[in-house]
């Protein structure tokens, strides 16, 4: 079976409150150098078919209209190797 | 991009300028270059369209809004009034007491969690700026009809950003609305008060005095988020094309919001501020101008000294930027260094962006070049003023005209039929239950709620000494309000005051949130017309001060308007919380009254809504004096102990008065129709003025004294028993059945 | 002398002053306690409240986990004071790791604010002396994120050990605060070490214990057991 995997994540222009809590957190905890941090999801789809265009056509109208919210999300889409 | 500052454009003076997109209108423009002497800058430009727009500026309404001061009662409760973030009332004790609801409909629309959640931060960070510890919540809402796709979009999305956001800054919900009509199609109404508590010496105000002193920026970041918001957000109508045209979305941090709280409440308790605003619609723009202008000399702003989230903002989007949870204090000089170090405690960030002059102007610099040089008042004071034109409506005879007679409507005759109707009303989306709703905020956090949904009034204990305690209840009726604009306005008026009489606190003031539709419509601005005359005079009639509230216009999709929405929101004060009567029939055998007159009256009920999908006619009667006696009789009542169970009767008229009393109570109630009146009328009709209470035996005879005494017509109708309710001779259904219709109905729909 | 007993407040803290309330109510004093002040001020319990600490950000508890005073707190539960998690506070308890299983989203995807039947099931606890096993209590629970999980091997030890302090009262009607509000396994509502000094409770005690404000005041024997056991010690 093939996995698509779908990353979705706060525009860079919207304001993030859950990274920004765990970029403060992080000096605390010995945790240096780090600049920013952005929380965002994952989808994992594991598909029935082959992935085709067709498919990910599919899968991006999903992560468009269902899975992000376009309005403050962006989203990638990308298809995932066998992990072995 | 270079630089626009004021030098540039004193040099080009001929520089075109998209004051069209801003929403400006060429005669505005016009009048910004004749107050300035020049063009105004890029950043200037951007202040001025903000603050001039109607969110702003209320040039729509305002020569409507002035009666609420021309007509303001004698009230000696009145500490703070208009103008001002929110009013302030004594409520005794040396507690001086602040709320305010406010509408945040259009963002709410376009992403329903988003903007429900800063709606609330909204509306507590005014409460926060008048010197008060917020200590509720409150939401009235409005979706279109329950079974319609949009709402189940939109509804989900907005009690959860109420919820994700209230309960997260540890503010009880406490009461509110949820009404359902199709008029709200495309434009649900999200409107939402806070109420605050303080001393009287705490209390704040914005205004910038004393050259010298320090303009301390704290709170979140500024970002990107809604620039422009204001402006395109609340003057312009929705377009119908979709996600494409959406614009930014604030995002709001509660855990912030929560720090800014305590972290400002530390800094009033030391008084370490001279004045303070909070930064919500217009951001700096409206801070910065309004501070200074109602101060006493001029400010000077480091723009560039503004904390950033995004480092690539211009001026102008940092002056409009709606990044929430941030504050902007005066302070004197001595005073910053213990202000900054409270800031760090809770992890605030604050910064010293300027100061207080001995000027007149609002000057503000982008890294040492002045980009603006304004007269403050002009920008935030100022601004035009329309006397728009209004007509009353052609349709609206005609609509007034179609009453709902019984040749009409056919009314149900006889048990069978009342008991069928009575299930329909009961079930129907705006009687039923809104628990799966009011169950998703948090109504016990700071441990001092002695009511709250699904009572009449939401009401929070503020001294845990004396027991002293205020209520808040908010109602609107689009349906009446359409039918008589005048009448509706003051029905919504007399609804809030009698539910907060009902749970035994004494009405003092009045906050409103006036939602309507483009005020480029006659027939809509003649509705605003009548409906700000209607309540001026009611709150004249009633001694309840009008002490701030909200515009919200352009309420409407395409050429189709909402029904004229006045929601007006009433305080009342109660010396001792442990007497207040809540609706539920606690007790088997306690009498039954019925306080007031009922009439013929069903125009705008709810039995036409649901029943026959009517509209037409004339909403109820409004007689105030009645209802002012009404008031009294219930806090006498309640204070002396005379009653148990008070439920004020409204949309469903008694019969879902009785429901709800039986389901909370656990209690049914057997009731006999009075003679000589219909048992329809009896049960359904909307006629105000009237209560039902639950009188123990034993105070009969001194409750039913103290009613003929005042001249308050009363009937003893019937009796709390058993477990069903029982209109005898017409019909009995049990509890079971009632609770079955009524529950599960919105989760049905939504969930 | 009088029994001191500590309320922490994180950033987020919201059931705070509640918890304070309570405390004063069953008769002991108490203090409030810092995040940032590794310093117990001699206190003789330790109350982690209900609230959003950080924001739930991450997950619930868990930078409030890694605050000064949860080293002295995790230090001095190790040592046998008495700590009870309301909430928020439960949820930083498990993520100390002073308490087993995790504290995850409601099933229903909702919060949930309900008056909340639950049966107490080990009345041996520090915090629970005032009950009798069985017995059936009312108290409010509000939580978004309060559906107690563990893998099977934990949730049998816990059984096993007597560690269930109370679970969520099924049988019965919802109208009548009955049924698990959040899909929590096996109706858990709150657990204990195996010392029965600490305690972790999703619902909210301190929310009953005045009968103007909560719907019972059966919630106050929490902190009237504590103060029992303290004063017997």
């Amino acid at each position: 079976m093939a996995r698509v995997v779908v990353d979705v994540m706060l525009k860079p222009e919207i304001l993030d409150p859950q990274g920004q809590a765990v970029q403060r957190a992080l000096p605390r905890l010995g945790f240096d150098g780090i600049a920013d941090v952005r929380q965002g999801k994952r989808f994992e789809l594991e598909l029935e078919g082959p992935v085709d265009d067709a498919a990910l056509a599919r899968i991006r109208e999903a992560a468009e209209t269902f899975l992000a919210n376009t309005v403050i999300e962006d989203f990638t889409v990308r298809i995932e190797e066998d992990g072995k | 991009m270079s630089l626009d500052t004021v030098t540039n454009a004193e040099q080009t003076p001929d520089s075109a300028q998209p004051w069209a997109e801003l929403g400006l209108k060429e005669d505005e423009y016009a009048r910004i270059r004749e107050i300035l002497g020049r063009r105004p800058t890029g950043a200037e430009l951007a202040m001025y369209s903000v603050m001039w727009s109607e969110h702003c500026s209320y040039k729509s309404s305002k020569v409507h809004l002035k009666q609420f001061g021309e007509k303001k009662p004698d009230s000696t409760a009145m500490l703070v009034g208009i103008g001002e973030n929110a009013g302030v009332v004594d409520v005794g004790q040396g507690y001086a007491v602040t709320f305010k609801v406010e509408s945040h409909n259009h963002p709410s629309y376009i992403e329903p969690y988003q903007g429900a959640a800063t709606g609330i931060g909204g509306i507590v960070r005014d409460i926060l700026a008048m010197g008060a510890r917020p200590v509720a919540v409150m939401d009235p809402l409005r979706f279109g009809a329950a079974d319609h796709p949009d709402t189940r979009r939109v509804l989900p999305g907005i009690v959860a950003g109420i919820g994700g956001y209230g309960n997260c800054l540890g503010l009880p919900n406490i009461g509110g609305e949820v009404v359902f009509d199709p008029c709200y199609q495309g434009n649900p109404l999200v409107n939402a008060l806070c109420v605050g508590v303080m001393k009287h010496e705490d209390i704040h105000l914005a205004q910038a005095s004393g050259a010298g002193n320090k303009v301390i920026l704290y709170g979140a970041r500024t970002g990107g988020d809604g620039i422009g918001g204001v402006s395109v957000l609340a003057s312009e109508t929705f377009d119908a094309t979709g996600p494409a045209k959406r614009p930014a979305v604030q995002v709001g941090d509660p855990f912030q919001e929560k720090l800014l709280i305590e972290c400002t409440l530390e800094i009033f308790a030391e008084k370490l501020v001279k004045g303070i605003q909070d930064l919500g619609g217009a951001g700096l723009s409206c801070a910065t101008s309004e501070l200074a202008s109602a101060g006493s000399g001029g400010m000077r702003i480091e723009l560039d000294t503004v904390p950033l989230r995004d480092n690539t903002l211009s001026p102008e989007e940092i002056l409009m930027s709606e990044s929430q949870e941030r504050m902007c204090a005066i302070v004197e000089p001595d005073k910053v260094d213990r202000f900054l170090e409270i800031c760090e405690k809770w992890d605030v960030i604050a910064t010293v962006i300027g100061e207080v002059t001995d000027g007149e102007r609002l000057e503000i610099f982008w890294h040492g070049e002045l980009v603006v040089d304004v007269p403050p008042r002009t920008v935030a004071h100022e601004g035009p003023t329309y006397q728009r034109p209004y007509a009353r409506p052609s349709w609206q005879d005609a609509l007034q005209a179609d009453a709902p007679t019984a040749e009409r409507l056919a009314r149900p005759a006889g048990g069978d039929a009342l008991k069928a109707d009575l299930l329909k009303v009961v079930g129907s989306p705006n009687q039923a239950s809104k628990a799966w709703i009011t169950d998703q905020y948090d109504r016990y956090v700071l441990g001092n709620t002695v009511l709250s949904s699904p009572e009449d009034s939401g009401m929070i204990r503020i001294d845990e000494e004396t027991d002293l305690g205020v209520s808040v209840a908010t109602d609107g009726n689009g349906r009446y309000t359409k039918l008589d604009p005048y009448t509706g306005a003051q029905l919504a008026l007399a609804e809030a005051f009698r539910n907060v009489a009902a749970g035994g606190a004494k009405p003092l003031a009045v906050s409103d949130c006036l939602n309507f539709g483009s005020p480029e419509d006659p027939d809509v601005m003649w509705q605003f017309a009548e409906a700000t005359r209607g309540l001026a005079d009611a709150c004249l009639e009633l001694g309840t001060p009008v002490t701030g509230g909200n515009v919200s216009l352009y309420n409407q999709t395409g050429e189709t308007a909402i029904h004229p929405t006045p929601v007006v929101a009433v305080l009342g004060v109660i010396d001792d919380v442990t007497r207040r009567t809540p609706i539920g029939f606690g007790e088997a055998g306690q009498l039954l009254y019925l306080l007031g007159d009922t009439a013929d009256e069903l125009g705008g009920s709810a039995w036409s809504q649901v029943v026959h999908d009517h509209l037409g006619g004339l909403p109820p009667k409004v007689d105030l004096e009645r209802e002012r006696l009404l008031g009294e009789i219930l806090i006498a009542a309640s204070r002396d102990g005379m009653i148990d169970a008070a439920h004020d009767l409204s949309d469903g008229g008694l019969a879902m008065a009785l429901v709800e009393s039986c389901l909370k109570g656990g209690n049914g109630a057997r009731v006999v129709v009075p003679e000589g009146l219909d048992p329809f009328v009896f049960l359904f009709s909307e006629s105000a003025g009237r209560a039902v209470v639950a009188v123990p035996r034993s105070e009969e005879v001194r409750f039913n004294d103290m009613c003929g005494a005042r001249g308050l017509p009363v009937a003893r109708i019937g009796v709390v028993d058993g477990e069903t309710l029982d209109v005898q001779g017409q019909f009995t259904v049990s509890l079971a059945e009632l609770r079955d219709a009524h529950t599960g109905v919105i989760e049905a729909l939504l969930a | 002398m009088t029994t001191r007993v500590g309320v922490v407040t994180f950033p987020g803290s919201l059931d705070d002053r509640d918890a304070q309330r309570a405390v004063r109510l069953a008769g002991a004093e108490p203090v409030a306690l810092w995040h940032r002040d590794k310093d117990l001020h001699q206190v003789d319990a330790v109350v982690l409240p209900g609230g959003f600490s950080y924001g739930d950000y991450l997950r619930c508890g868990a930078i409030s986990r890694f605050s000064p005073v949860m080293d002295t707190v995790i230090e001095q539960a190790k040592l046998g004071m008495p700590v009870l998690g309301i909430c928020n506070g439960f949820q930083v308890l498990c993520e100390s790791h002073l308490l087993p299983g995790a504290l995850t989203r409601n099933d229903s995807l909702h919060f949930i604010c309900r008056d909340q039947k639950l049966r107490i099931e080990n009345a041996d606890t520090a915090w629970t002396r005032d009950y009798s096993a069985g017995q059936e209590i009312v108290v409010p629970l509000k939580n978004g994120e309060g559906r107690f999980v563990a893998d099977e091997h934990v949730l049998d030890g816990l059984e096993a050990e007597g560690r269930v302090v109370a679970r969520y009262a099924t049988q019965g009607a919802a109208a009548d605060g009955f049924g698990n509000p959040n899909g929590s396994y096996r109706d858990i509502a709150g657990i204990t070490n195996a010392a029965g000094n600490v305690v972790g409770l999703m619902p909210h005690p301190e929310h009953a214990v005045e009968p103007l404000t909560g719907p019972t005041t059966e919630g106050l024997g929490f902190f009237t057991s504590v103060l029992k056991q303290l004063v017997n010690a």
